[in-house]
């Protein structure tokens, strides 16, 4: 009984939020009705190809929680993605040169597009909403013109192939550790490092934040460039996996990227989130997608499916508190 | 008058929209090949006046300081049911018409109903509540056909007296029959208190949860409309996702063209009105001017882009720095 009592009062059991174990109970209950139906649902091989196809959307929704974190959102992913499939698949075609920096190109590209989106948030104080809306549109317009224009390759490089579908250890995909990479360093950057709690800081209240002596403008166009980094290193990875790039290519991961994040308990006011809740809102969302179709259900379905279950989940645990 | 400054600076959004359009508009019919006929406008006409009616549909719930990401895939739900029922004989049609139309409000109800009552976030609601309006849509035509009374949409294509754009005539009606009487009602106060400041509403004694609702209801009326309105366009049902994703964007943005302010409590539809033509000119103008069609969605963004930066102007106001952060 006081072993009971000691556990509840101890500092690991408050440290759990309710909606990440929400989350995280979801995904179990998901697996368990999967398992219902065919029993390879619980199998190593479909969890891991299951992570595997979860690591582009997690790479893609780490960008998306930081600038949710701030109480922003970009809603430029659609095309800052395809920039990133886009132009590192042209760098490939370049030459030996263009081939060895493809990937790297190609996140600096998204990261310059990245710094507008923050240029504009920052030091102009357009509302986010509109300024990567707008980004997105140039970004379209940029793309429109380069494959019509330049005609550019549009398959991948052998080491993207390598990163996005390659097993090292154990049989473990590639695209998983660089996920497991990507997510590390986030969770450092935001529990460790000044820069993360300046981003929950300003998530708060900015005005507060700056009178606290942090630099809000820069952390702001920091977190844009970064989150713009990370949705073309996501297109990258999805162009080496289909092994070629393609316009569209970023249309899908807009709307689930920002409901993983929300699913894993962060406040789309900012300040408030933790990086477990994305991993758990992106499986989830990945495994309902994934079941959805295991299952045979047909897109119409998927789709009514996916809206409830999302509300559903958000009524469970995503409520705000009353106001006056 | 002597409150001119205070009526002008409350319509400075709408003003500036008008003006710009006026301009654009005046230079596209300049340059085009075929001159300004009734032609040329009645085809400008049809299809501005459907980003019209969405735009409409959007500012009714950011005036609120809510947004509405679904109103595209209501547009897309409501043109594939339009073109299953407003077919057949005239009660019918109307019938079918009338069905359409509340389809529409009921969606937007259900939205608003989760929003208010649910307590859940505007942008994340209306993101999953889209995904089921456009499954249903999808359930409807899982591949595009269809056909609607082409009596009636040839009557909202088509022109009046020979001259004027019957769509730019439907467009008033709405404005005239729906907008209007909301502005002036005691709901439409409420609803520009909420976007200023719920609290100081709520004190008030405002109906805060009515008047945010019930910009949801007519949002989803006046995504309803626009799809009728498409149905008569396509003379088809589609469920086309990148209809519904692009007609969602650019509501957004003719809303923010228009002078709507993305926190509440200012601009008009109006203004949207004129956001929604000035937006579908900006396309346009690319084609007259004869260049490469492929450079027009470059275009059409860096215009986007540029406008949207003109509402930084503000910050030369801005004398303590302190309130860059509010």
């Amino acid at each position: 009984m006081s072993v009971v009592a000691a556990i509840t009062r101890s500092a690991l059991w408050r440290k759990i939020d309710p909606a990440v174990a929400t989350a995280f109970c979801c995904i179990a209950l998901l697996l368990f009705l999967g398992s219902l139906y065919s029993s390879s649902f619980l199998s190593p091989e479909y969890l891991l190809q299951q992570l595997k196809v979860a690591s582009f959307l997690g790479v893609i929704a780490t960008g998306m929680m930081l600038v949710i974190l701030l109480g922003q959102i970009d809603l430029s992913v659609p095309w800052v993605v395809a920039v990133g499939g886009m132009m590192s698949t042209a760098a490939t075609g370049w030459g030996p040169v263009g081939e060895a920096l493809a990937i790297p190109f190609g996140i600096l590209c998204g990261v310059g597009l990245g710094i507008v989106n923050g240029f504009g948030v920052a030091y102009l104080r357009l509302p986010s909403m509109i300024i990567t809306l707008a980004v997105n549109a140039v970004a379209q317009g940029l793309m429109v013109v380069h494959t019509g224009g330049f005609s550019p390759q549009d398959s991948s490089s052998a080491a993207m192939r390598f990163i996005a579908t390659g097993h090292t250890l154990l049989g473990i995909p590639n695209a998983l550790i660089v996920w497991g990479v990507v997510g590390g360093a986030t969770i450092f950057l935001l529990t460790r490092t000044t820069f993360g709690r300046a981003i929950y800081g300003i998530g708060n209240r900015e005005r507060a934040a700056y009178l606290s002596g942090v630099r809000t403008q820069r952390a702001v166009l920091v977190t844009f460039a970064i989150a713009g980094g990370l949705s073309a290193f996501g297109g990258i990875l999805l162009a080496g996996y289909a092994s070629k790039a393609a316009q569209a290519m970023g249309d899908a991961y807009l709307l689930p990227s920002i409901a993983a994040v929300v699913l894993g308990g962060a406040s789309i006011l900012g300040g408030r989130g933790t990086y477990i809740g994305t991993v758990a809102g992106v499986i989830l969302i990945t495994l309902l997608q994934s079941i959805l179709s295991v299952i045979q259900i047909e897109e119409a379905g998927r789709q009514i499916i996916y809206g409830a279950v999302i509300i559903a989940m958000l009524l469970l645990y995503g409520r705000q508190r009353r106001e006056a | 008058m002597r409150d001119w400054r205070y009526r002008l600076g409350e319509h400075r959004g709408t003003l500036l929209a008008l003006v710009f359009f006026v301009l654009m508009f005046a230079i596209y019919a300049g340059d085009h090949p075929a001159g300004f006929t009734a032609n040329v406008v009645q085809t400008a006409a049809n299809k501005g006046v459907l980003l019209a009616l969405v735009a409409m549909a959007q500012t009714f719930v950011v005036l609120t300081a809510g947004i509405d990401l679904s109103v595209g895939m209501v547009l897309v739900l409501t043109n594939c049911l339009a073109s299953w029922i407003a077919l057949g004989s005239p009660v019918m049609v109307v019938l079918g018409a009338v069905g359409v139309l509340l389809t529409g409000a009921v969606c937007g109800a259900i939205s608003g109903a989760i929003v208010i009552y649910g307590r859940l976030q505007p942008i994340v609601t209306t993101i999953a509540t889209g995904a089921i309006y456009f499954g249903i849509a999808l359930a409807l035509r899982p591949v595009p056909g269809g056909d609607v009374d082409s009596d009636l949409a040839d009557a909202f294509t088509g022109r009046v007296f020979g001259m004027i754009p019957a769509s730019l005539v439907a467009l008033l009606v709405v404005v005239l029959l729906i907008w209007v009487p909301f502005r002036h009602s005691q709901i439409g106060r409420a609803a520009y208190a909420v976007g200023s400041s719920p609290a100081a509403a709520y004190m008030s004694g405002v109906p805060v949860r009515t008047a945010s609702f019930l910009v949801y209801v007519l949002s989803g009326l006046l995504a309803a409309i626009g799809g009728l309105f498409l149905t008569f366009i396509t003379a088809s049902g589609e469920a086309s996702a990148a209809n519904a994703g692009s007609y969602t964007l650019f509501s957004i943005a003719a809303v923010v063209l228009g002078g709507v302010s993305l926190f509440g409590g200012s601009g008009s539809a109006i203004g949207a009105i004129f956001g929604a033509l000035m937006f579908r000119t900006i396309g346009d103008l690319l084609f007259v001017f004869d260049l490469d069609p492929l450079w027009q969605p470059l275009f059409q963004g860096v215009v986007l882009l540029a406008a949207v930066c003109l509402g930084s102007v503000r910050l030369f106001q801005i004398r303590n720095r302190l309130d860059l952060f509010e």
